[in-house]
């Protein structure tokens, strides 16, 4: 691993004075929980100058927001959000989505911001010895035509077709989630969740909308959607596997009439893939078979799978559309 | 600034408990946790499988928690409380661990093992303390039954190339029935 001096933060703005300083040649990064950031340091993927030690800023609360939402702080555990009460009980979709994600001694030292910023594990990515837009921008992409069964359907170009591993990330992008962000002398700002991360485009190396020394200090969830929820995850392993494909659905109906309808992809795009036109397509129509496998070939019309990852398209189509059956307890009864 | 700043080149103190016994060290800051703890300390049973947390052989616990020590680095644990397996008889349930261990014989080349038993015992305790997983039926309520598939998923981040995972299933089991009597 190469050298480098660490800092432990004071306070924030103490963090962010330290984080401004950083540039391309003389990075300097942020360390929570480490679980990904040492990893990269290791492969040399990442090679930072500077290691500011930001984990034990007070950041690390969950706490009740006056319209009836909930603030996790930046700093929470994955763990301790997966176990809070509140979000067992008012967001389960985001408790289980969560859970579904590493081991429980990775959820145990990962933190909210931390998984928000987590990198892609694409193999390319982390081989030092192969052309990646993200390490080297302009190298070019061996995955296009390598091994890329694991990699985007959506939202990717032929200068990156990485994925955003996070299964968290999946339900805020379901549930509307707020990053709140704060930067050099005092400034903060909020991003909705589905607008901090970036699409690849012709800078895979841009990932997020973060400039420099910006520090994530919370993320903000609205009130608890009302209807029912499912996260599910579909991957080579029984457990502590990324996900091929992953599914958070949000389902409100009523009296033979959908209200409200939310579904975030992973596995399949560079970010948390809000399935918008899948979305538009159930609400105000009657939850039914033939209106749930329409949703589902909406939600993969623009897919662009490469030579090994066209088996994904129709992964997505048969886990949507099971999802939104298994919700719907008429059209579960139908499919038995 | 006002941050206190240290170049690798000059080693950074750290402080911390491992297993009851406090420790005064200056250390280059890349070095991981799992590093100290056998490099610096001499304290050999926890493993290094993989070194890049998917196996879990390197688990320790660090402040009650279960945690891979190779993706830590020591000056991260700064005042912090560690076990490691070496402390596992001290305590009550890590006795119990590693008895039922020998008992279900759930092990074979016994590499994996401290890793297991520090994870299990830390795993026993989140379980008790309510903690759902993936495989919990409602993430509401507190899981009621640690059944095989309970012990499975939350046990699914230490890996056993051995194959020892029927004794270890069991012996969870046991240390988990053991334990649950008054």
């Amino acid at each position: 691993m190469k050298e480098f001096s660490y800092s432990r933060a004071e306070g924030p703005a103490d963090a962010i004075e330290l984080g401004t300083a950083t540039t391309q040649a003389s990075p300097v990064r942020y360390l929570a929980g480490g679980t990904n950031l040492i990893d990269l340091m290791r492969v040399g993927v990442e090679q930072p100058d500077r290691l500011i030690d930001i984990s034990r800023l007070p950041l690390t609360d969950i706490e009740d927001l006056p319209d009836g939402g909930l603030r996790l702080g930046a700093l929470s555990l994955n763990s301790s959000v997966a176990n809070d009460d509140r979000v067992r009980l008012r967001y389960p979709l985001l408790a289980r989505a969560i859970l579904n994600g590493a081991s429980a001694q990775l959820r145990n030292k990962a933190t909210t911001g931390g998984n928000l910023l987590q990198r892609t594990r694409c193999g390319y990515f982390y081989d030092l010895t192969t052309a990646c837009n993200k390490r080297v921008p302009g190298a070019g992409c061996d995955a296009l035509e390598g091994q890329h069964r694991t990699h985007a359907i959506l939202g990717a170009g032929d200068s990156c077709i990485a994925v955003h591993p996070s299964d968290m990330c999946v339900a805020l992008a379901a549930l509307d989630a707020v990053v709140n962000i704060e930067g050099p002398h005092g400034a903060g700002r909020a991003v909705p969740l589905t607008e901090f991360h970036r699409l690849p485009g012709d800078t895979p190396h841009i990932e997020t909308v973060l400039e420099a020394g910006e520090l994530v200090t919370s993320i903000d969830l609205p009130p608890a959607p009302p209807g029912r929820a499912a996260y599910v995850k579909v991957r080579d392993r029984a457990s502590y596997a990324f996900a091929l494909t992953s599914v958070a659905v949000l389902l409100d109906a009523d009296a033979g009439r959908t209200r409200s309808a939310r579904i975030a992809l992973g596995g399949v795009a560079p970010k948390p893939w809000r399935a918008y036109a899948a979305e538009e397509l159930l609400i105000g129509a009657e939850p039914n078979q033939a209106t749930f496998r329409r949703a589902a070939e909406e939600a993969v019309a623009d897919a662009r799978p490469r030579r090994d990852s066209g088996f994904k398209v129709e992964l997505v189509k048969r886990l949507i559309y099971r999802t939104l059956a298994e919700l719907t307890p008429d059209v579960a009864e139908e499919e038995r | 600034m006002s941050s206190t700043t240290f170049r690798s080149s000059v080693a950074v103190p750290v402080t911390m408990r491992v297993n009851g016994i406090e420790h005064e060290l200056t250390l280059d800051p890349r070095v991981s946790l799992l590093d100290c703890l056998r490099e610096q300390l001499r304290l050999t049973g926890t493993k290094k499988g993989c070194n890049q947390g998917a196996c879990g052989a390197c688990t320790v616990l660090v402040n009650g928690r279960r945690i891979n020590s190779c993706l830590t680095l020591a000056v991260q644990c700064h005042e912090a409380e560690i076990t490691t397996v070496e402390g596992m008889a001290a305590d009550e349930v890590g006795n119990a661990a590693q008895q039922a261990f020998i008992a279900h014989d759930g092990f074979q080349c016994g590499y994996c093992t401290p890793g297991q038993i520090c994870s299990a015992v830390a795993m026993l305790a989140e379980f008790e303390a309510g903690a759902p997983s993936a495989v919990t039926d409602d993430v509401a309520e507190p899981p009621t039954v640690l059944d095989d598939a309970e012990i499975k998923e939350r046990m699914a981040g230490n890996l056993c190339r051995c194959g020892a995972y029927n004794g270890i299933v069991a012996a969870i089991k046991d240390i988990q029935e053991r334990e649950s009597q008054p």
